[in-house]
């Protein structure tokens, strides 16, 4: 037993071979749920643990790491990743999407292009899109097998039944590729379209529900929906309160308890290179008087 | 045309032969054969054990026979074996050409999602992606089988038995099949409302010239739907033919039996 104690990216090296294989499976049949030996990993649950597995899987020492929890790259979850792999991996990590060249995400894909040598990283929490209408594990997997999907429309009649639209606004379900249907993971369904005809790879881990599947470069992702009920990214109808972006995906933030509220992008690297460039919101004025005055203090 | 029609209700729509099923030394169903023509009701009657539920999920092809042959005349016109057919083509079978109306609504619905998505599932199963006509189309069943069709948008829970029945029904047809299966539609319902079911299903087999395979262990229900009975026993079928002729003049003493254990009115 002369194991090291130490590896690069945490993962031994048999493991993180077991993960490529299965991520290489993943990538020649886009969409379909690779099933992996998912492995213990430091955090609970539900705090990405599958997505940190890909990513130690993929990540080599020239790579350059971000981390976004929710589009934010300042969160606990995303902090703590990141951190994860600078002291483990010893890579190189960034906030600006356009450095990155691995990008683990909860929750969102960023407002700024991805281009090709960019590897998208989803956490995953439940990778079937059929769960909840088919509980049998056994089902899900044949009704797949044979692209049985008309339950999935199920669930979008029953929406526009009960609320007279597709109500369902995150984790919508995608076709990939013309013959899997895939959960995109929660992101908004203002994501969706972004997915479509992507340059980057786009990979989903499931550590609780050991499961891999992917999105090769460029290949057709179409969101469901009926012929007279089309689908439509949703997205508050609002500028963003720092940068007035006006078609960025924004957070609806509570700022006091009568009913005061302001939107933001949820991309903050998207929204700090806009405030950067000189975009101003209705609401930023203060923390650049701030920042201008510190200046002419100093 | 008319002879066209004429020579397609000549031949079968479904032939078993010699079916069996044993488990291990048990033999549930032996050596049962019959050919069922299009637009005929046949009543499978016996007591619990009798092997007619064996029958039933052997002839739908869901329970593989460990003898004997199912053979069924696709839409195209081909016969074929069901044990030839891959899995693909059996479940396309089963939510188009066939129907299965169970016992208890649960296994049969989705309890938990609307009516109007109930009977809406088969069409979105076969690619239709309208949703204004796939609503059109169950609420239009829903009132074939005299559902208000003002509850569309409720879940089967929220139904009465005799409801949830009958919008099983629908569920079925909508995808207008040749051939429906019945495993007891009628039990655990009470006698009024057993009796329209009964009206609505026989106006139904008339209308939509279903073929119709009924297991039953109630005689009124066989009386009042079926053209032909099948009474079985011990796995075999000991008695066959038109159900007049079988309910009022049997001869098999086991037939005698069932026939006189029904209370007078």
């Amino acid at each position: 037993m002369n194991a090291p104690a130490y590896n690069f990216a945490y993962l031994d090296e048999q493991t993180k071979r077991m993960i490529r294989r299965a991520i290489l499976k993943a990538i020649a049949i886009p969409g379909y749920q690779v099933p992996f030996a998912s492995r213990e990993m430091p955090m609970p649950y539900g705090w990405g643990t599958g997505g940190v597995q890909v990513t130690a899987a993929i990540l080599g020492p020239s790579d350059v790491l971000k981390v976004i929890d929710q589009g934010s790259d300042d969160t606990t979850n995303a902090i703590s990743i990141r951190k994860f792999f600078a002291k483990t991996a010893g890579v190189a990590t960034t906030t600006a999407t356009d450095e990155a060249t691995v990008i683990q995400t909860r929750h969102r894909i960023p407002e700024t292009s991805l281009h090709a040598n960019q590897v998208l990283v989803y956490q995953v929490p439940i990778p079937e899109p059929l769960r909840f209408l088919e509980p049998r594990e056994t089902e899900t997997r044949r009704m797949h097998a044979l692209a049985e999907y008309g339950l999935m429309h199920v669930k979008l009649y029953e929406d526009i039944a009960r609320f007279g639209h597709i109500a369902t606004a995150y984790a919508y379900p995608v076709k990939v590729n013309a013959r899997y249907v895939m959960d995109p993971s929660p992101t908004p369904k203002f994501d969706n379209p972004k997915m479509d005809n992507c340059p980057a790879l786009q990979l989903f881990g499931a550590g609780r529900e050991k499961r891999i599947y992917a999105i090769p470069p460029y290949t057709q992702v179409v969101s469901l929906d009926f012929e007279d009920h089309p689908f439509e990214p949703y997205r508050f109808n609002a500028p963003c309160a720092l940068c007035a972006a006006e078609n960025s995906y924004l957070d609806e933030i509570v700022t006091d308890d009568k009913g005061g509220r302001m939107f933001v992008c949820s991309d903050t690297d998207y929204c700090e290179g806009r405030q950067a460039a000189g975009h101003h919101g209705s609401l930023s004025a203060a923390p650049y008087k701030e920042k201008a005055q510190e200046k002419s203090n100093g | 045309m008319a002879d066209q029609a004429a020579l397609e209700n000549d031949q079968p729509l479904l032939v078993a032969e010699a079916l069996s099923k044993s488990y291990g030394r048990i033999a549930a169903c032996r050596d049962v054969s019959f050919s069922l023509y299009p637009g005929e009701v046949l009543a499978i009657v016996g007591e619990s054990g009798s092997g007619k539920s064996t029958l039933l999920q052997m002839l739908s092809g869901q329970l593989a026979p460990s003898g004997g042959h199912v053979s069924y005349r696709m839409r195209e016109g081909i016969t074929r074996d069901l044990t030839t057919l891959g899995e693909a083509e059996r479940r396309f079978l089963f939510r188009t050409d066939w129907g299965f109306v169970h016992q208890d609504p649960a296994q049969g619905l989705r309890m938990a999602v609307s009516a109007g998505a109930n009977v809406g599932e088969r069409l979105m199963a076969v690619g239709w992606n309208h949703y204004g006509r796939i609503r059109e189309t169950a609420s239009d069943w829903l009132g074939r089988v005299e559902i208000d069709t003002a509850r569309i948008d409720d879940a089967p829970r929220t139904y009465s038995g005799g409801m949830r029945q009958r919008l099983q029904i629908a569920r079925n047809l909508v995808t207008e099949p040749r051939l429906v299966f019945m495993d007891e539609p009628t039990g655990g319902l009470d006698v009024s409302v057993q009796a329209r079911l009964l009206d609505l299903v026989r106006s139904l087999v008339a209308e939509l010239h279903l073929a119709v395979i009924i297991v039953t262990h109630d005689l009124a229900v066989a009386r009042l739907l079926s053209h032909r009975v099948m009474v079985m026993k011990g796995g075999r079928v000991i008695e066959t033919g038109l159900t007049d002729q079988v309910l009022d003049d049997p001869r098999e003493p086991y037939t005698q039996l069932l026939v006189s254990s029904i209370l007078p009115p």
